[in-house]
């Protein structure tokens, strides 16, 4: 299987990076892991005149923690730079899971966490645990930087709201916060490798039994990942029992609109979305690592 | 990177990348995947493709010492980089120990997906060299074998963890020469 034919560049600096596309229009595309883009290219789907490489933006790559504003993860980290990073395990343990969850060990050594946002699949497994716990994108194009909350940087399936000419994804930060405890669930057809037919992320905060604060995101049950409000409001500043938590799953359910494909039912996602959002609730806490 | 443009416009670069230790320069189209390059260009078929959609891990080599799909990588994003192909996994003609015990445990049915499979299992083995069974499981789960022969797979890999327990002396010589450790471990 081979590509078709286009320019390649790889820019020295962010700002050279930025202009390059600008200049090029939307037909020239950035690559960072490539095994999104390379995948769309050979069955087709995008044909971009030229690949730009993020490869020597090196400054987007580490991950640290920052008191003031939190977990900043270059967007160019990959997946498993994300799971066995020691600053991650330390203030977010459920991230370093969640990045684990995601296709396979060879996937997660090229993907990078800025291309799993932009390529904006709603079964993508980053999203909802980020969004759970309240991540901002930072973008910066050729008129300068903006940030933007992860919960409306999804416009819909393959959409988002980087601007085609020129914008690209810098960092993801997660803010400091008092959650208790967090953790992503996901149900694939395989362990590895799988597309997730549901994904449901929760991050709680706990005054002994009491849900001071909860935050549930549903993955491919919508166009975008999707919060379950209502689910949340139910359980905030209650004590929280078995029977709380699954009244909370039934009315997660009403938050999504799931379709049927190859990999499952409509009826069967919401199905799921019930069982997941009692579990993950649950296991965010009862676990209580964040 | 250098570019020179042919008679219909389209560009060649020139690409530098170690391959099992030796350097290579080829100058090659902006669209020539790795995989490609290593099968087409420098004749190491040993590389298997596969689904080419990055699924099966056919295609595994080690682009610094990790495991990537060689399918999803463009041969310019190797510039400058370290590639090692199953080709590069013997040493002096003697195989691995991984290799060997591959061999011994019949961990080889059709074979298509072994090359993969055992560098997979060398990347684990190298960041991790006692790995407990799902470890092993985790770190092949990109490598699919249609045969099915996980069992002898994972069986073989954890023995190669295990011979390689045995002193560290022993270990420390496999990657300098495999044939004297046997002396160390007989």
């Amino acid at each position: 299987m081979y590509l078709p034919d286009f320019d390649y560049y790889a820019p020295e600096t962010l700002q050279e990076v930025t202009a390059l596309l600008a200049e090029l229009g939307p037909s020239a595309k950035p690559i960072a892991g490539g095994t999104d883009i390379l995948v769309k290219m050979k069955s087709g789907v995008v044909t971009p005149s030229a690949l730009v490489s993020l490869k020597n933006l090196h400054e987007l790559r580490p991950i640290r923690w920052d008191d003031d504003r939190g977990l900043v993860i270059g967007a160019l980290a990959t997946h498993n730079e994300i799971r066995d990073s020691p600053v991650v395990q330390q203030h977010f343990l459920s991230l370093s899971e969640a990045a684990h969850k995601l296709a396979n060990n060879q996937v997660r050594n090229r993907g990078t966490i800025g291309g799993n946002l932009v390529n904006a699949i709603p079964s993508a497994d980053l999203p909802p645990l980020l969004i759970a716990l309240g991540a901002q994108v930072t973008m910066v194009g050729p008129n300068g930087s903006r940030t933007v909350p992860l919960e409306s940087f999804f416009t819909g399936v393959s959409c988002c709201v980087l601007e085609p000419e020129g914008e690209i994804v810098t960092e993801i930060v997660i803010p400091p916060q008092d959650t208790t405890g967090s953790t992503y669930i996901k149900f694939g057809l395989r362990k590895s490798g799988a597309l997730a037919v549901v994904g449901v992320a929760a991050a709680v905060t706990m005054d002994d039994a009491v849900i001071r604060d909860a935050r549930v995101c549903l993955g491919a049950v919508y166009i975008v990942p999707v919060r379950a409000t209502q689910a949340e409001q139910l359980v905030i500043g209650k004590t929280w029992t078995d029977d709380l938590l699954e009244q909370a799953g039934r009315i997660a359910v009403g938050c999504c609109l799931p379709i049927s494909d190859i990999r499952a039912s409509a009826e069967y996602r919401r199905d799921l979305v019930r069982i997941f959002t009692h579990r993950a609730l649950k296991t965010a806490i009862t676990q209580g690592h964040v | 990177m250098q570019a020179i443009a042919d008679k219909q416009g389209i560009k060649h670069y020139l690409v530098n990348l170690t391959v099992n230790g030796d350097e290579y320069s080829p100058v090659i189209k902006g669209n020539t995947l790795l995989v490609n390059l290593l099968r087409d260009e420098l004749d190491l078929t040993g590389t298997k493709k596969g689904c080419e959609m990055g699924d099966c891990g056919s295609c595994t080599v080690l682009l610094d010492g990790r495991p990537v799909d060689a399918c999803l990588v463009l041969a310019l994003e190797a510039d400058g980089r370290e590639v090692t192909t199953i080709e590069g996994v013997a040493q002096h003609g003697e195989l691995d120990r991984l290799q060997r015990s591959f061999a011994d445990n019949a961990a080889v049915q059709c074979g298509y997906c072994t090359p993969g499979m055992i560098l997979s299992a060398k990347a684990l083995l190298t960041r991790n060299p006692h790995p407990t069974e799902p470890e092993v499981r985790a770190a092949i789960a990109g490598n699919l074998c249609r045969c099915t022969g996980y069992v002898n797979i994972v069986k073989a890999v954890l023995d190669a963890a295990d011979g390689e327990s045995i002193s560290e002396t022993a270990a420390e010589c496999a990657l300098d020469d495999a044939s004297s450790c046997e002396e160390v471990t007989a």
